[in-house]
């Protein structure tokens, strides 16, 4: 099996410092909502060189560069054992060369490891074997100031008056957008998984944070809902970094998962404007980055 | 754009209002979660002993922060090997898991503005107005273009608790924040909250 290490140096590097061309193009059209001369659109207007500055250098979007979430579709015949350790020594090798900030805390002893690395989920790497010849590598950096506003809701809620059904999960979630107001980083994007139990519910809501800004949910009463709370979510006027504005979110992307007649959670993951994921695509002697 | 200078005084900062865009230059510090807790517990509330170079630090940057700024940041640092440290990525942090410890820090070491994202609850509120202070807004996440704000670093202390929370002792030129919370008692976060939460009400139709 080949050394995809540098590979995955890439795909950090890349990850890192240079945001997504669909959402950027979604931020720009945020900033054209704000009112010229406001701290919103000021905000938006530091956000957009930011991005460019970071591209440009080559230096971290943002400096919470996050939990390294890794998403592994391997060919029969590779060896997950092998894949780890490359992602691991890239990791590594990543935050030497100040892509990533050495993020890694022992919540016993509150030592930081300095390498990235600590236990079998820092970082966390998900496989999945699939019957393909290619390699798919999608990796997230979430970060902690959006993950510390994310929200789990056990339906029903009597106080939200939010029951069992996608009226309730409407309910949950905007509850749980005026809970964030702009400590999340906003504008920010939702990604909510109904059903599942309380791990499977959450991991769901933030794998489903890979789709495309601009894509459509496959399931036409999700689609709706999708478009329903972005419209009302934004009508709470947080706006950017809370300062008040047009745009809180910039997208909502759901999905259902199989659940226990008993439990019907909603699991709300928040991910801040700096929404950073790429996908490197392994295909013979070819790597290709998206 | 208000230019403001490291020290400040009273009047900088009762001149200043929510909305009012700053541009802030001298010698600050970063400090988030570790180091508020070590400041309290150590030199503030004086639940345990100083340890260490505790009190050696603590005479280092008292001076830093007496008129001075915290900026709640865990920046990405190039040259950890040489020792010589630039910062390449370094936005705010969210400040309200501070809000147990700020306003103490605030009267104590009279510190005039806390820089840091998200906003803070009534207690710092309170502190900005009696110190008086004010709390300044950094744009999250906006960390490659902060950074560049940062003109030189001229120390670090208490690197044993990880580069994200050690203590950075570092000049700025220019840093852009906005006061979203100032010393006349106004917080443009409460008002915003009261605003949503008013939306929301309707939105779901609760009680």
């Amino acid at each position: 099996m080949r050394d995809l290490s540098d590979a995955f140096v890439e795909l950090i590097r890349l990850t890192s410092t240079d945001l997504s061309p669909d959402v950027v193009k979604a931020l720009i059209a945020a900033r054209e909502r704000e009112a010229e001369g406001s701290a919103a659109r000021d905000a938006m207007d530091s956000i957009l060189h930011n991005i460019a500055l970071a591209r440009e250098n080559s230096t971290p979007i943002c400096q919470d560069t996050g939990t390294p979430i890794f998403y592994v579709q391997y060919p029969p015949g590779w060896s997950t054992l092998a894949l780890r350790e490359q992602i691991r020594a890239a990791t590594t090798l990543a935050t030497t060369r100040a892509y990533l900030r050495p993020n890694a805390v022992d919540a016993i002893s509150g030592v930081n490891s300095g390498t990235n690395l600590g236990d079998e989920a820092f970082p966390t790497i998900h496989f999945e074997e699939v019957d393909d010849e290619t390699l798919t590598v999608d990796l997230m950096l979430k970060g902690g100031g959006c993950e510390n506003v994310g929200m789990q809701h056990s339906l029903p809620n009597t106080a939200l008056g939010a029951g069992r059904d996608l009226e309730g999960v409407r309910k949950a979630a905007l509850d749980a957008v005026n809970n964030a107001q702009g400590k999340g980083c906003s504008p920010g994007i939702l990604g909510i998984a109904i059903g599942g139990d309380r791990g499977s519910s959450y991991a769901a809501s933030k794998k489903v944070l890979l789709r495309k800004m601009d894509d459509s949910n496959s399931i036409e009463e999700l689609n709706q809902l999708e478009e329903r709370l972005t419209s009302e979510a934004n009508q709470l006027g947080i706006g950017p970094m809370g300062f008040g504005g047009e745009t809180t979110i910039l997208g909502v992307k759901l999905r259902g998962l199989h659940r226990l007649p008993a439990s019907y959670f909603v699991s709300v993951t928040y991910m801040c404007w700096a929404y950073r994921r790429r996908r490197m695509i392994v295909h013979g002697d070819e790597v290709i980055y998206e | 754009m208000i230019a403001l200078q490291i020290p400040l005084d009273d009047k900088d900062i009762r001149d200043l209002h929510l909305g009012d865009s700053v541009s802030l230059s001298g010698v600050l510090i970063t400090a988030r979660d570790v180091v508020h807790k070590w400041m309290i517990e150590t030199f503030i509330r004086q639940t345990r002993e100083p340890q260490g170079d505790d009190q050696q630090v603590y005479d280092i940057i008292q001076p830093v922060l007496n008129g001075g700024a915290i900026y709640h940041c865990g920046p990405v640092v190039a040259g950890l090997d040489t020792t010589e440290y630039r910062f390449v990525a370094a936005g705010p942090t969210t400040s309200i898991r501070e809000e147990p410890y700020q306003a103490e820090v605030m009267h104590h070491f009279n510190l005039k503005a806390v820089i840091g994202k998200g906003g803070m609850g009534e207690t710092t509120l309170a502190a900005c107005r009696e110190v008086p202070g004010v709390y300044l807004h950094a744009i999250g996440g906006a960390a490659s273009l902060i950074a560049q704000s940062v003109r030189s670093v001229q120390a670090v202390y208490k690197l044993d608790f990880g580069v994200p929370e050690a203590i950075w002792v570092i000049e700025v030129r220019d840093f852009p924040a906005v006061v979203t919370m100032d010393a006349h008692g106004n917080s443009l976060h409460a008002d915003v909250a009261a605003h949503s939460k008013m939306v929301l009400e309707k939105l779901i139709g609760a009680d």
